[in-house]
């Protein structure tokens, strides 16, 4: 009985040193950011209904500077030239439908450097009114593959401006496998891909102010909660940061989170496959040494 | 020359003990090395550190396989390569993160418990002495591995605990530089320090361990109420077979036996927070890659040195660095400012049951301040927090010389 | 003290024992696997040669698995000379015929060097020679040098991966895998 009066007190102690230390020390250093839950609040709702035809013939524009492989219709430039003309590489839009919100969407076809606050967005306004936004949204939603990979949701997002080097995700697409050249023992295809990535990455942080980090193991770094709603409102975590506001819904989020975590923290679900064996090993143990505790002390007392 | 039994096989139990002694060693090591019965689960943090630290030099073993002491190569070996990339990686990886942080936990129960019962006393000074070096160890241990990721942690950690060698108004530079091999934490840094972590202080730790041992063998383990009774008389009333009523029990298998079971509910308790909770151990901002231009908007050191750092912050720079240096070798002079003769439980030690919780209590304020921005009210509770460690110290040599002799 | 009692406290230590045991085999696992080669290094046992380019005897080393892989065209003499064992050894493709060997000598793995001339490796480290097939001419090495795993994909070899010819030199004894 005694001895767990010890225990007692000894986990007391570790339990205050460990909130102290932990969630009271984080919860003093960071500001709180409320989320928004993905509504996007300031915006207004949009009243127009959209049709997915008449927003066909609209987006027909948009492959001036954009793809749309599932319609595969290519961009006119590759992401290089994209780049140094307009500072990043316009997104493929396949995926637009499926990733973004729909109000947001909306609002940002009529006004994307506001939408986004990001001062300078390369993008201009592309619909005229309302109801066109609403079409052209509808056109989206309907031509988004259902089973879009994590990967390709975060090249949609986020990809073009940030690299993934664990994943070997570059600005302009994963890394190539290349081989040393017979004649010249030199890799002269990865040499190129490393000179269309300098040029496109000098072009990225002139337009950006800096070069926008690689978020290989981000999900570690920063909290979820610091990445969810720094996502959601960027503003809000880091005023006057150039990243844009994506507009990413709920499974946009979700897909991205995912591929972040593939590549952050790999090994997750060996964890959880190891773990309960691990521990049911030294329950076991534990159970095993207190019989042989038990039976060596026996007459001792 | 000793008998040699020319008869004896190769490797029998003879053969061995001609050449080795193996009876003896095992009489005098662990079967006659004789424990007081009177204990509690306290007495087995000793083993459990010995296995904390057999599990940090294992999983150091294998995360050494894949890490690349280099400034450009260093964050990813250990948070691509090792993480993803090699067969088990993350859990070595995991479980030497969470054991350098909890072992420390476990030597301050360790430290806090010879305190209480007063074990650094009437000849177990040298143990006292002997552990607080191995506490001292621990750190350079775990700082200069915390260097090893080389993220922003790591740097600035680096650059701020090496620059207190410049010695404040001192302004001793060059040593700083020297420590550094640069004018910044860079490649000639990472590598000492590698060095150190993985070899220099891992051989001075183990051997510190050997004279810990070594420290305990003639004063014997205290015991709960600080009781001082003949181990020759009660070792032979045991080996008589009056084992009830004897107060000593042999290391093996007795005691060990209830070291084990300790250490098992220690591993679970180890083990879940390897595998479910491992985050406290390995701070965000360390998954960072270090950046010479841009110091992270909180820095603080790992939970185990923030009262000593605490003790640094509240005050001007020399000052502070003089607080700081006595807040390191404090522990060192306790069995020397401690005037009193009682070696009991502090509870039954009048004024001295007050400072035992008075400093505790103190040095959990003072590690939950270290790690708050220094602001505001906090910076107010972190001053008064230092000045009475100081004057917690000062005030030990006075109420303990009072103090009644039981 | 009862007997027992002894057997139980016996019992009581060889179960823990045993049990802590077996979680050393698993521990004694994980550490296995942390020696194995990286996912990453087996990924890259991959290499595609393409053999347009080659000439008439001359010796073109390419590297495969870190390790050095010779192509030797052969030229029509060379071919004139070469036996129905030699033959076998052979890569055809659109009518040409290619020497493909690990360039490691199957003594104790030095890098033979080839002598256009007389057409023959000679290895400096222990004195044994092949010929122009890659075929043992003087001990000590055991055999002739290895075929690497391949297999043919146009005018191109693929190292690594197993075709049908690979399969048959197999079949025939003419190589050992690599």
């Amino acid at each position: 009985m005694k001895e767990l009066k010890i225990f007692g007190i000894v986990a007391v102690f570790t339990l205050i040193l460990y909130w102290g230390v932990e969630p009271f020390a984080h919860s003093q250093m960071h500001k709180h950011v409320e989320g928004d839950n993905l509504q996007y609040s300031d915006l207004k709702p949009v009243a127009a209904k959209g049709d997915a035809a008449k927003g066909e013939a609209l987006a027909a524009a948009c492959v001036g500077c954009h793809s749309i492989k599932v319609k595969n219709m290519p961009a006119p430039m590759d992401a290089v030239a994209s780049a140094q003309a307009y500072g990043v590489n316009p997104p493929d839009l396949s995926l637009a439908g499926a990733m973004l919100d729909e109000k947001f969407f909306a609002h940002f076809l009529l006004n994307p450097a506001e939408v986004t606050k990001s001062k300078h967005f390369a993008m201009p306004p592309s619909a005229g009114s309302e109801q066109d936004a609403a079409d052209i949204v509808a056109y989206f939603k309907s031509i988004a593959p259902k089973e879009a990979t994590a990967k390709e949701g975060y090249e949609f997002a986020c990809g073009r401006c940030h690299a993934n080097r664990y994943d070997k995700w570059t600005q302009i697409g994963d890394v190539p496998k290349t081989k040393s050249n017979i004649k010249t023992g030199v890799d002269l295809a990865a040499l190129d891909f490393k000179k269309n990535l300098g040029v496109y990455q000098n072009k990225l942080a002139d337009y950006m102010g800096k070069l926008p980090p690689d978020l290989s193991i981000i999900i570690r770094a920063r909290s979820e909660h610091f990445l969810h709603t720094f996502i959601e409102d960027p503003q809000s975590q880091l005023p006057g940061t150039a990243m844009p506001r994506v507009g990413l819904n709920k499974e946009g989020m979700e897909k991205v989170f995912t591929y972040l975590e593939e590549t952050g923290d790999p090994s997750a679900p060996k964890r959880k496959a190891v773990g309960p064996w691990v521990l049911a090993f030294f329950f076991i143990f534990t159970f095993l040494a207190y019989g042989w505790k038990k039976a060596m002390w026996k007459g001792h007392h | 020359m000793a008998h040699f039994d020319e008869n004896a096989k190769p490797f029998s139990h003879k053969w061995m003990n001609e050449r080795l002694a193996v009876d003896t060693l095992k009489r005098v090591l662990s079967t006659e090395y004789w424990i007081p019965k009177n204990i509690n689960f306290l007495w087995a943090m000793g083993m459990v550190l010995a296995a904390t630290f057999g599990i940090l030099l294992i999983s150091g073993i294998f995360l050494l396989m894949y890490y690349q002491p280099n400034v450009n190569l260093a964050f990813d070996s250990v948070n691509y390569t090792i993480m993803s990339e090699v067969g088990y990686g993350w859990l070595w990886r995991h479980i030497h993160g969470v054991g350098a942080s909890i072992v420390f936990l476990i030597i301050y129960i360790h430290m806090f418990t010879g305190i209480y019962y007063g074990s650094y006393k009437r000849g177990r000074e040298l143990i006292w002495l002997s552990g607080m070096l191995l506490f001292v160890l621990f750190s350079a241990e775990a700082f200069s591995g915390y260097m090893l990721p080389w993220g922003q942690m790591s740097y600035w950690a680096g650059m701020v605990i090496t620059n207190l060698f410049s010695g404040g108004g001192l302004h001793a530079d060059f040593l700083v530089e020297w420590i550094r091999g640069d004018y910044v934490p860079g490649q000639a840094f990472l590598n000492r320090f590698f060095m150190l972590h993985v070899l220099l202080v891992p051989l001075a730790i183990i051997g510190v361990i050997v004279l810990h041992f070594g420290t305990l063998r003639i004063p014997h383990v205290n015991n709960q109420d600080g009781e001082e009774f003949d181990f020759e008389e009660a070792a032979e009333q045991y080996k008589a077979g009056n084992v009830k009523e004897s107060k000593v029990i042999p290391f093996n298998p007795v005691f060990l036996s209830k070291d084990v079971f300790v250490m098992g509910i220690y591993f679970i308790l180890f083990f879940y927070l390897v595998f479910y909770h491992f985050e406290f151990a390995m701070d965000p901002v360390n998954f960072d890659p270090a950046n010479g231009l841009k110091t992270p908007t909180h820095i603080y050191p790992e939970w185990y040195f923030l009262w000593s750092y605490e003790i640094l912050r509240p005050f001007s720079t020399n000052i502070g660095l003089i607080a700081f240096a006595i807040a390191q070798v404090i522990f060192f002079t306790l069995p020397f400012l401690d005037r009193s003769p009682n070696v009991a439980p502090a509870s039954r030690r009048g004024l001295f049951k007050y400072w035992f919780w008075a400093l505790l209590i103190d040095m959990i304020v003072l590690t939950f301040m270290g790690k708050l921005p220094p602001q505001g009210i906090w910076s107010t509770v972190g001053l008064v927090a230092a000045l009475t460690f100081m004057a917690l110290w000062i005030a030990l040599p006075i109420i303990t010389a009072k103090e009644k002799k039981l | 003290m009862a007997k027992n009692t002894k057997g139980r406290r016996d019992f009581m230590g060889m179960a823990l024992g045993g049990f802590t045991a077996l979680g050393g085999i698993g521990a004694l696992y994980a550490m296995k696997r942390t020696w194995d080669p990286l996912p990453s290094v087996k990924a890259a046992g991959f290499t595609t040669i393409d053999l347009k380019d080659a000439q008439d005897n001359v010796l073109v080393t390419e590297k495969w698995r870190g390790k050095p892989i010779f192509v030797l065209k052969q030229s029509k003499e060379m071919m004139a000379k070469a036996t129905d064992v030699d033959k076998k050894r052979l890569i055809a493709i659109n009518g040409a015929h290619y020497m493909v060997c690990v360039g490691l000598c199957t003594h104790l793995g030095c890098i033979p060097g080839y002598n256009p001339e007389d057409k023959s490796f000679l290895c400096a480290c222990h004195g044994g020679t092949y010929d122009d097939t890659g075929m043992v001419t003087k001990a000590p090495p055991p055999r002739g040098l290895d075929i690497p795993p391949f297999r043919i994909d146009g005018t191109k070899l693929v190292l690594g991966e197993t075709g049908p010819e690979y399969e048959k030199m197999l079949a025939d004894g003419t190589t050992l895998p690599v």
